[in-house]
């Protein structure tokens, strides 16, 4: 029992470490709900400096300016939607880890259903393969005595 | 025929190897801007040398400029000053000093030489954003009519003016005159 709550409690604080290792800011906002979505926009947003970082995760002043923008936006009543119409007009898509479904993306998000297609029919191809009857395994009469012939050579040798 | 099959791994692995290298040759901080052709976004900030002059998006109409993004905390701005000195006889250059300390800016100006028009102050990075901008020294080229024609990020330098800017800087000032 008492290894078990050691064991939580351990897990429960590698978990709040995660959260620190986030940038931290202090930003007032009207309720919980808008709070949520401020966090769930930096997880979805990408900081346009850093390579890889999401918008909430980076320390780099441009990522400050636009966690900044994010709550001003979220603060004037916007939707989800219209932050991130506001960010792609000035940065590009490229500020979107979802990007949107356009001819340019088309590629981006079909090509795993492609793949994930393509190695169904494999699949089913080498399933199918697998079962096929490898031939019949009748023998006409002269194959018969020679079959015995074999097998009788093979017990006298023994 | 099934010899052939035999082929599939190294057709793939040739198909995946093309596309690698291209991979390699590409610049994964190189983003389209996303203002091209577009309007210079509105503003209203004061002037880096007068803090009681107010700028506005119509201070940057009428003539073919380059619309520097600055810095003194940047380092790279500062080996890019001295040729955007050499530029400004060609060009009109407008300095945004961007998210930058009014005093330590109008000092760098003053020890390094001011290739500048004039500059706009923007302490809070607001004009930043809506240009897009993501880091110094940015460098938009911005036609007579105050629509964004190009945009370079990093530092321009003689082969970056040669190669890419001044192509298109030469042909807006002949379409200007014309």
């Amino acid at each position: 029992m008492k290894r078990l709550f050691l064991a939580l409690l351990l897990l429960l604080s590698a978990g709040l470490s995660g959260a620190a290792l986030a940038a931290i800011d202090t930003y007032q906002f009207a309720d919980q709900e808008t709070r949520l979505r401020f966090y769930q926009l930096n997880d979805e947003l990408r900081c346009p400096k850093c390579q890889n970082q999401a918008l909430g995760d980076s320390n780099s002043p441009i990522a400050i300016d636009l966690r900044r923008e994010v709550h001003r936006l979220l603060g004037e009543g916007n939707s989800d939607r219209e932050i991130k119409d506001y960010l792609v007009a000035r940065y590009g898509e490229y500020v979107l880890y979802r990007p949107q479904l356009s001819s340019h993306t088309l590629m981006l998000w079909l090509t795993p259903l492609a793949l994930l297609l393509i190695g169904l029919a494999v699949v089913l191809l080498m399933v199918k393969r697998r079962k096929a009857p490898h031939g019949t395994l009748t023998l006409d009469a002269t194959e018969q005595q020679r079959l015995k012939a074999l097998l009788a050579e093979d017990k006298e040798l023994k | 025929m099934k010899r052939l099959y035999l082929f599939i791994p190294l057709v793939i692995f040739i198909a995946l190897a093309l596309l690698f290298s291209k991979g390699l040759k590409l610049d994964p901080t190189a983003m389209p801007s996303a203002l091209i052709d577009q309007p210079v976004p509105a503003f209203s900030l004061p002037s880096l040398s007068s803090e009681q002059r107010l700028l506005t998006r119509d201070d940057l109409l009428g003539e073919v400029s380059l619309l520097n993004v600055w810095a003194t905390w940047c380092p790279s701005c500062r080996h890019e000053h001295p040729y955007l000195m050499e530029l400004a006889d060609q060009v009109r250059i407008i300095g945004i000093n961007y998210k930058d300390d009014r005093a330590a800016a109008l000092l760098w100006l003053s020890a390094l030489g001011d290739p500048y028009a004039f500059n706009v102050f923007d302490q809070d990075g607001t004009l930043g954003v809506d240009l897009g901008v993501f880091g110094a020294p940015e460098t938009y080229i911005i036609d007579p009519q105050g629509m964004v024609r190009y945009k370079h990020v990093g530092v321009v330098n003689e082969r970056v003016w040669l190669e890419r800017l001044k192509p298109l800087v030469v042909k807006l000032l002949a379409e200007a005159d014309s």
